[in-house]
């Protein structure tokens, strides 16, 4: 079985929530948008409403994987200068005030600059616990990988639902973290169904691992976190959140807001287990 | 002259240079590197594809019928071989080596292109797929794929960033004709490097059953080496042809690099002929010492865009920056992962023109040999016309002439200050 979930603070802070029979739910906003100021006092916001693991975007600019809502914080977040090392400051602000297990979702480039072994090393000093690089398939990710393995960095792995037998295992063996499932083939974004091949590919991952598995791209409402969580152990809501964040951008409703949010997506996810039981009684 | 030049034919028809994917000394190797450069920096979702189009690629690469067809089409559909022209009052005007110009202008829709679309569109109909997509920058590329697409039947849409449809309104006007969906690109720089990102969205969206026909030799493996593979046609013949004609190998081979397609479709035959140099031509923009340019290899650094690891125009913090060339072709912050790796090897030589010289050579060659060559040939033009003069009149030069210019006739009027709506 994987050896790499028993020192994760990630898979721990998952599994947890399970034993109280609830399910995780993992927020992202994009770091720096609209500055980075506004994104420690939500990041510290969202873990207070009930947040189990955090994801922080860095901006890129080139964002291939993203839907329009994240492309425009992207680009929000780099016209008001956010630096990596800027980040990894921010990071260093939140482990303050939260103990929340952190997570940068960074394309490979702003990390292949900055170094490597460099910015793992920086990232963990800080406290990041984990890296999710969307443009960085297993092929790719050995140095990446052997870097963090070094200083018990997490690189979670994305599948999507075209993702073939063969490569999903490869992918779950060298997973760290948790597993994080695409739910439908596409960019992030906001959607209005769940996709019909989710059970059949959060059962086949968990064929491979005993890691946590996580679904994201296109879950925004409670009903559709519900609907999700049903299939795997944690969901990710992000363009939803991002969205709210440029909506309020500038208000002091911004960060209340947000937490509001999440915490109506928290709710819908605790006890969840216990009430189907309940009902089946 | 005349063992020379039977000493280059035996050569040539011996020599087994066939870039098979790793199974012989020849790059790239089986993960797609060109030496430190290419890779696959993709989503996975695309990884599935990528192989499916590596699996159906070396199945039909050596298939008798494949290769038929393609000949078939590059013959009577595109034109080829394209003729290597003596370019005898060039070389008088500039008074010093003899140039040939390869003529990719006269290629069906104008440019070196179409060799490409064809190819990849027989491997995508083989694939069973029933989309296509494209991104472009000046349209030569849309207009090749839509061609092609219009041929076959096959449903086409072509990603154009605002700014150029603006600036190429001709070529997309011949794409709508052809039956294409032109989808204007309104995020970032609305250039090429935008229409890229979002063709590569269209494909992680639509993985099943879109074939994605990348114009350059950039991107993820395999497409720098499908794009070659493609392209080197043009200097297969070009390598025939000039021993033909001079009886011996030229001393130059000059083109202009943007992605690098037209340069590496020439370059590559070339490349274990030692004493052929190779040289590039990017685009200078307004100079090298300013912020508008595009000349990613002399100004670069490694880094990742668009699936492979190459030189890259970025800041300090691994942002792409944006870049600037008059020429929509070339206006591209990044570059084939093979011209990074022939720069650091020193095998291929890579230099820049300016608008300004590029606005020079191209009026330099409809006067003196009744060519109006793109914008993106004439940076070449610009690199011969400061080479030529120092070279002896001994001395051979190949120009790749890789497209032809009325798609840029606005742009140059109104550089010149000329209006054409009177």
């Amino acid at each position: 079985m994987n050896k790499n979930n028993l020192n994760s603070r990630i898979a721990l802070a998952l599994q947890e929530t399970l034993l109280r029979a609830e399910k995780g739910l993992i927020p992202y906003i994009m770091a720096g948008d609209p500055d980075l100021d506004t994104t420690i006092e939500l990041a510290v916001a969202m873990a207070q409403a009930g947040a189990d693991v955090l994801e922080l975007g860095v901006p890129f600019s080139d964002p291939v994987a993203d839907g329009p809502a994240i492309q425009a914080a992207a680009q929000r977040s780099l016209a008001a200068g956010t630096k990596l090392k800027d980040i990894l400051e921010a990071v260093e602000e939140i482990r303050m005030r939260s103990d929340i297990p952190l997570v940068l979702m960074t394309y490979y480039n702003p990390v292949y600059q900055y170094g490597v072994k460099q910015f793992i090393n920086d990232a963990t000093r800080v406290g990041v616990n984990g890296l999710i690089v969307p443009d960085l398939p297993p092929e790719e990710s050995v140095e990446l990988l052997q870097a963090g393995d070094d200083c018990g960095m997490d690189l979670i792995p994305l599948v999507t639902p075209n993702t073939p037998a063969r490569r999903l295992e490869m992918i779950a063996r060298q997973a760290r973290g948790f597993v994080y499932c695409v739910s439908v083939t596409g960019v992030t974004g906001e959607r209005n169904r769940i996709a019909t091949g989710l059970p059949a590919m959060t059962s086949a991952v968990r064929r491979f691992t005993t890691l946590p598995v996580a679904v994201g791209f296109g879950i925004s409402s409670p009903e559709q976190a519900v609907e999700t969580a049903r299939f795997c152990d944690a969901v990710v809501v992000g363009s939803a959140l991002v969205k709210t964040v440029a909506k309020q951008a500038g208000s002091s409703e911004l960060v209340p807001a947000v937490a509001r949010q999440v915490r109506e997506l928290k709710d819908a996810l605790i006890g969840r287990e216990v009430k189907k039981i309940d009902a089946a009684i | 002259m005349s063992m020379a030049a039977q000493k280059v034919e035996t050569e040539h028809t011996t020599k087994t240079v066939t870039g098979n994917c790793g199974a012989n000394t020849v790059l790239p190797d089986d993960r797609g590197y060109y030496g430190g450069f290419g890779g696959r920096f993709v989503p996975e979702t695309i990884m599935p594809a990528l192989e499916e189009l590596i699996d159906a690629y070396r199945h039909f690469r050596d298939d008798s019928d494949f290769r038929q067809e393609l000949h078939y089409y590059l013959q009577h559909y595109v034109g080829r071989p394209s003729p290597l022209y003596f370019a005898r009052g060039l070389t008088e005007y500039l008074g010093g080596a003899r140039i040939y110009l390869k003529r990719e202008d006269l290629n069906h829709t104008g440019a070196h292109k179409i060799n490409n679309t064809v190819g990849q569109v027989l491997l995508a109909r083989r694939m069973g797929k029933k989309r296509i997509i494209a991104e472009t920058g000046a349209g030569q590329h849309g207009v090749a794929t839509a061609t092609v697409a219009a041929m076959f039947d096959l449903q086409c849409a072509i990603y154009m960033g605002e700014e150029d449809i603006r600036r190429q309104s001709l070529n997309v006007f011949r794409m709508r004709l052809l039956g294409a969906e032109v989808v204007p690109v309104t995020s970032g720089s609305r250039t090429l490097k935008d229409a890229m990102n979002e063709a590569m969205r269209d494909w992680v969206t639509n993985i099943d059953d879109t074939y994605y026909l990348i114009g350059s030799v950039a991107g993820p493996h395999p497409y720098p080496y499908l794009v070659r593979d493609f392209q080197k046609v043009i200097g297969e013949e070009a390598r025939r042809q000039i021993v033909e004609q001079a009886g011996r190998l030229p001393d130059y081979v000059v083109a202009c690099v943007g992605g690098g397609s037209n340069a590496m479709g020439i370059f590559f035959p070339f490349i274990e002929d030692d004493g052929v140099n190779l040289i590039g031509v990017e685009a200078a923009g307004h100079g090298l010492d300013t912020d508008l340019h595009s000349a990613t290899l002399s100004k670069g650094r490694p880094g990742v865009l668009h699936g492979s690891l190459s030189y890259l125009l970025q800041d300090g913090d691994g942002q792409v920056i944006p870049v600037h060339s008059i020429s929509a072709g070339l206006d591209y912050p990044g570059v084939g992962p093979e011209h990074s790796y022939l720069k650091d090897s020193g095998r291929a030589v890579y230099v820049s023109a300016t608008d300004r010289e590029a606005l020079d050579a191209f009026k330099i060659l409809c006067r003196t040999e009744g060519i109006i060559p793109a914008l993106e040939s004439a940076h070449a033009l610009a690199g011969v016309a400061r080479l030529a003069p120092k070279l002896s009149r001994d001395e051979i030069i190949i120009v790749n002439l890789s497209g032809r210019g009325d798609k840029d006739v606005h742009t140059v009027a109104e550089e010149l200050g000329v209006s054409l709506n009177e």
